[in-house]
């Protein structure tokens, strides 16, 4: 259990270095990936399954889709994206990545199949049961707090996003398109 | 070394110098958003560590806030992101000079 902790905090260091050091916006969101998945593991062994499931869910499976998007989306139609765009991937832009990443699966699956969480004395496992009963009734207003935050800054990201037109008032309309 | 509260910790420290590191030394708008998360990652660790070690439920209640403030964060710096791209048409943040007293 120890080994697989070492492991993975040293594969979790690695990829944040390569995050924070990478030239390339998509090469390092792909060892965000990587950090992320590491992340989970390490969740994992510290007794902690349910945010260790969210992690992949949301950070890696919502949160890292939405900056890939966005990191294409900056230079589409440039000259450049499209001549990128007809090649493969190289081999070498990926290896490294996926081979962490297979790391990663190994030891879940040597973690789910030597059922355990931590052994230690001094750590103590928190199962999802414990958690969601938290979260419905000692952490209610949270939650619901929690709600109102998102829906914000979904109505805030759609308004900050959209693509400004000039609209006018039907009324108007025909005024405007007899002096154009 | 055992697992233990310290290297729990630990790990969290350094990831969260790392990500500090990056908001600090990047240009790139869309570098510093992910080096912000990182650091988030990192304090939703330090709270896993601590509701293990004190047995209790409301380090992993946390970093589910954590979660949840990191996305409605990331909505809305990547749609500013997009809205200084289409201005500048740059991310670097060393350009946006409009407010610098000269």
């Amino acid at each position: 259990m120890t080994t697989v902790f070492y492991i993975a905090a040293i594969i979790a260091i690695f990829s944040t270095l390569r995050v924070v050091t990478h030239k390339n916006a998509v090469h390092a969101l792909l060892y965000m990936v990587v950090s992320l998945l590491s992340f989970a593991v390490i969740f994992f062994l510290f007794g902690a399954p349910f945010p260790a499931a969210l992690e992949i869910i949301i950070y890696a499976g919502a949160i890292i889709i939405l900056f890939i998007f966005v990191a294409m989306m900056l230079n589409f139609g440039s000259k450049e994206a499209n001549e990128r765009e007809k090649k493969w991937i190289s081999p070498s832009d990926w290896w490294a990545p996926g081979l962490l990443s297979l790391i990663l699966l190994g030891e879940f699956i040597y973690l789910f199949t030597a059922g355990g969480e931590v052994t230690t004395i001094e750590l103590y496992p928190i199962s999802p049961k414990e958690v969601g009963t938290a979260l419905y009734t000692k952490y209610i207003l949270g939650v619901e707090l929690v709600a109102m935050l998102l829906m914000s800054a979904a109505i805030g990201a759609y308004h900050l996003g959209k693509h400004k037109r000039k609209e006018y008032h039907r009324f108007l309309k025909g005024d405007n398109n007899e002096e154009n | 070394m055992d697992i233990s509260v310290d290297t729990g910790l630990l790990l969290a420290g350094i990831l969260f110098l790392l990500g500090l590191f990056g908001v600090l030394m990047r240009r790139n708008l869309i570098f510093m958003l992910l080096s912000v998360e990182i650091m988030m990652n990192a304090a939703a660790l330090a709270f896993v560590v601590g509701g293990a070690k004190w047995k209790n439920v409301d380090g992993q209640v946390m970093v589910l806030f954590i979660l949840a403030v990191a996305a409605a964060e990331v909505a809305v710096g990547l749609a500013l992101v997009i809205q200084m791209y289409k201005q500048f048409k740059t991310v670097d943040v060393k350009k946006m000079r409009k407010l610098k007293d000269e």
